[in-house]
């Protein structure tokens, strides 16, 4: 099963979510597994959350695992507080450093 | 009457007091949940008793004082003093209805209807409407509120959809529901993206979020809906109060854009409704609607759907696990008490004394006999007995504190009438005495109180001036001391004033005007009959009677009491009891080597008996003449008199008398066994106690000894010749 690890830098908000759009959709059409490591997310928001929310959708319709493997402190705790860990079905794990 | 109501009367007294000791609490503390519990449990527990004993009045009373309780428990009334007042009178009131089921009413029927109406009006200022609500939540006929294992968290139910322009106008919809977390506890949030379209036509600009939020808050509607207000035109947003009805929710399904179903399931994990009310409320409507085979396929899959996650609504555990607390809590309650008649606790303690003897008799015949097992295990027999002993007289021993609690609702309610500020301490209430002694000590320090709120401390600008804290303070403190238990009644209001109570007295003719007496005798003259310094007769005292009251009661039950006081600084009442009832301290005498007790307080002193005066009925001491008493004589002891005698003088209801006795056996605390009805008509025996040795001594009834030695004195002098014979 190919696996593709993609790491994320930059801030999941309104203000780049239509750049991040079409990089992440992009990535379904290349393995059965996405990986994606937002471990260097410094902020995120609704919006990037909503974006999250779309990419993990389509990739289940799509057949296709998407899995979260590292949330920052920010992913973490919105993610928390939209009560969506379960949905992501992801363990949080947050890098030690 | 028949024993259920006996059960009910006496339960339901405990749980008035119970009740009202917690309102007073309450009053202190009013955000303390578990009086509030309390509370709300001593209400429900007389009302199930009350309907148990078919007592309707009580019932139906008590039911619409719980509504108003569990009203303040779910904080959707506050607690005010007024209300605190009026729950005070209605337990009053549960009180009176309660003697009234039970025929002893000192109330007419006219009084306690008037009564209940009364109340019920002022209770129904806090029933629904009558206080601020966020939800008008009056009762509609037909229609079935959610029963309260949700209801029990009192959570809204939001529902909110954000406008697609809210996120490009810099609202981030997180923003808001952190907010709405200062208004109350989110306890659920489900986020729903569902409007979102396909990726192709996605706009990560727009907002397409969703959230259903079970919060539990006790702000009101508008609160809430203020927390949207920048958004408010922008968003879907319906609020459902708590304990909202089944229909309103199945309405806001329907009005949401989402499937119904998917909807529903997220009502039911929330815990806003259950899966059952929901088929139900979604067939009711569709029946409505006239789709029933639609809701009917909707019907099945909720419960499917539930049964494959394994949905478990917390709020529904949350509810059952707290029940089971509760019941089990009560069990274990149940179980730490028994009622036990008091006749059986003193027919035990009666065996337990026959044991004793029967024991010691034992004891003595293994020592005559000099077998060593035998007195080994007759000796282990005896440490036993003597432990069953001790414990059985505890048996009867009862903490005070409950007695000291009593006083809260006193204190307070006086401070009222008398506009004074006086907080009552207690310590010392673990202190334990016998029962009887409880029973009859809870007027006299009524009295005492009472006397203190009254004339004792002064009232708050009066202190005030004296640069005193205008709050006064009354403390009642229990303590054992030296077999006796102390019980003090001390307060720091202005004291006794020396001057104006002996010049009282001096006009009621008990002193002269030129007797000079120290402090102590003029304090102790606040205890004659018809005295009272009170410039004013109030209702609660000042007439004059009571402190000769209190302290006849006290001697009755052989105790004393002792007053000190320090002007500006306060009055200390010092009761000192004996332990129980059943021990005295006593003297041991003896006379033909049998054993005879004195009660100690008797005693005034002990004398060498002067050989001259062997045959008379009489002594000298030091100049006074006393008529006295042989033992021997007057028991018709056998055996001759011993060389030397002694002479225990002894003084009762102010008469003295000598009693001749052999020999002196020092003091002892002796249990006291009454005798039994055959010997009802002895005279100058008063009962019978166990000696450490097993042995049986008598009790001397001191005042019939005094009767019976100047009768035979008055016998003797008009027939003299007898002397001589």
């Amino acid at each position: 099963m190919s696996v593709i690890r993609q790491a994320f830098a930059e801030d999941f908000t309104i203000y780049r979510v239509a750049e991040l759009k079409p990089g992440l959709l992009g990535l379904l059409g290349g393995a059965e597994r996405i990986e994606l490591d937002l471990s260097g997310v410094e902020r995120m928001d609704s919006a990037g959350c909503q974006l999250l929310m779309l990419v993990k959708r389509e990739a289940s319709a799509a057949g296709k695992t998407l899995a979260i493997v590292a949330h920052s402190p920010a992913v973490q705790s919105l993610i928390e507080f939209y009560n969506l860990a379960a949905w992501f079905g992801d363990p949080l794990v947050v890098p030690a450093e | 009457m028949d024993e259920l109501k006996q059960v009910f009367l006496q339960e339901s007294g405990e749980q008035l007091d119970a009740l009202e000791s917690l309102l007073l609490e309450l009053e202190a503390h009013p955000d303390d949940e578990i009086t509030l519990n309390g509370i709300f449990r001593a209400a429900h527990t007389i009302k199930g008793a009350a309907g148990m004993v078919e007592a309707a009045a009580v019932e139906s009373f008590a039911h619409v004082v719980e509504n108003v309780l569990d009203r303040l428990r779910n904080h959707e009334i506050a607690v005010t003093t007024d209300l605190a007042a009026l729950m005070l009178a209605c337990t009053d009131h549960l009180r009176v209805l309660v003697a009234s089921e039970a025929g002893m009413d000192q109330v007419s029927a006219a009084d306690i209807e008037a009564q209940t109406a009364s109340l019920l009006a002022r209770l129904r200022a806090f029933g629904p409407g009558g206080e601020v609500q966020a939800t008008p939540k009056a009762e509609e006929p037909g229609v079935q509120r959610i029963p309260s294992p949700q209801t029990s968290h009192n959570c809204w139910h939001i529902s909110v959809r954000f406008g697609s322009d809210v996120l490009r106008q810099g609202m981030d919809p997180e923003n808001f529901l952190r907010f709405l977390e200062t208004v109350g506890n989110i306890r659920h949030m489900e986020t729903l993206a569902d409007r979102m379209p396909a990726a192709a036509e996605m706009d990560p600009e727009l907002c397409y979020l969703g959230f259903e939020i079970a919060l539990e808050s006790a702000a009101d509607k508008q609160t809430i809906e203020d927390v949207f207000a920048f958004v408010r035109d922008e968003c879907q947003l319906s609020i459902l109060p708590p304990n909202s009805k089944v229909n309103d929710y199945v309405e806001l399904i329907e009005s949401l854009p989402e499937d119904t179903l998917r909807l529903g399931e997220i009502l039911v994990r929330i815990g806003a409704l259950t899966a059952d009310e929901l088929s139900e409320g979604l067939r009711a409507q569709a029946m409505d609607d006239g789709e029933a085979p639609a809701a009917e396929r909707h019907d099945k899959p909720i419960g499917e759907i539930l049964v494959a996650q394994q949905v478990v609504q917390p709020e529904v555990v949350a509810a059952a696990v707290a029940k089971q607390t509760q019941v089990s809590e009560k069990k274990a309650q149940d179980a730490k008490l028994i009622r036990v008649p008091a006749d059986k606790l003193d027919h035990l303690i009666n065996l337990v004394g026959e044991l004793v003897i029967a024991g010691a008799a034992t004891s003595l015949l293994a020592h005559k006999r000099s077998d060593g097992e035998l007195i080994e295990s007759s000796s282990l027999l005896t440490r036993l007995v003597e432990e069953i002993r001790d414990a059985s007289l505890q048996l009867r021993t009862v903490q005070i504190g409950e007695t000291f609690n009593r006083f809260h609702r006193l204190v307070r309610d006086a401070c009222k009438d008398l506009g004074k500020d006086v907080e009552l301490l207690i310590s010392g209430g673990e202190t334990e005495l016998d029962k009887s002694i409880v029973e009859k000590i809870g007027d006299p320090l009524m009295h005492l109180v009472r006397n203190s709120l009254d004339h004792g401390i002064e009232a708050p600008a009066v202190r005030e001036a004296a640069g005193k804290n205008p709050r006064g303070t009354l403390l009642l403190n229990a303590y054992h001391d030296a077999g006796n238990i102390v019980i003090e009644v001390a307060d720091d209001g202005a004291g006794l004033n020396r001057d104006k109570i002996l010049a009282k007295a001096v006009e009621r003719g008990l002193v002269e005007p030129d007797a000079h007496l120290s402090d102590r005798e003029v304090y102790d003259l606040i205890f004659a009959p018809g005295l009272s310094t009170a410039d004013q007769v109030t209702n609660l005292s000042g007439r004059g009677v009571g402190m000769d009251v209190v302290r006849r009661n006290l001697l009755a039950l052989r105790g004393t009491i002792n007053v000190s006081s320090q002007p500006g600084q306060g009055t200390r009442l010092t009761l000192r009891l004996p332990l129980t009832l059943a021990i005295i301290d006593g003297f041991l005498v003896v006379s033909a080597n049998r054993s005879y007790v004195i009660p100690l307080d008797a005693v005034v002193e002990c004398v060498e008996r002067p050989e001259a005066e062997h045959e008379r009925n009489y002594f000298n001491l030091r100049g006074q003449v006393l008529p006295s008493v042989c033992l021997r004589e007057s028991f018709g002891l056998p055996g001759e008199r011993p060389a030397r005698e002694s002479v225990v003088v002894v003084q009762y209801a102010g008469q003295r008398a000598g009693i001749v006795v052999d020999r002196l056996a020092g003091e002892l605390q002796a249990v006291i066994k009454p005798l039994g009805a055959i010997f009802r008509h002895l005279q100058g025996i008063g009962g019978s106690t166990i000696l450490g040795s097993g042995e049986v001594a008598l009790i001397l009834d001191i005042s019939a000894l005094i009767k019976i030695s100047g009768q035979a004195e008055q016998r003797l002098l008009a027939r003299p010749e007898q002397r001589s014979a």
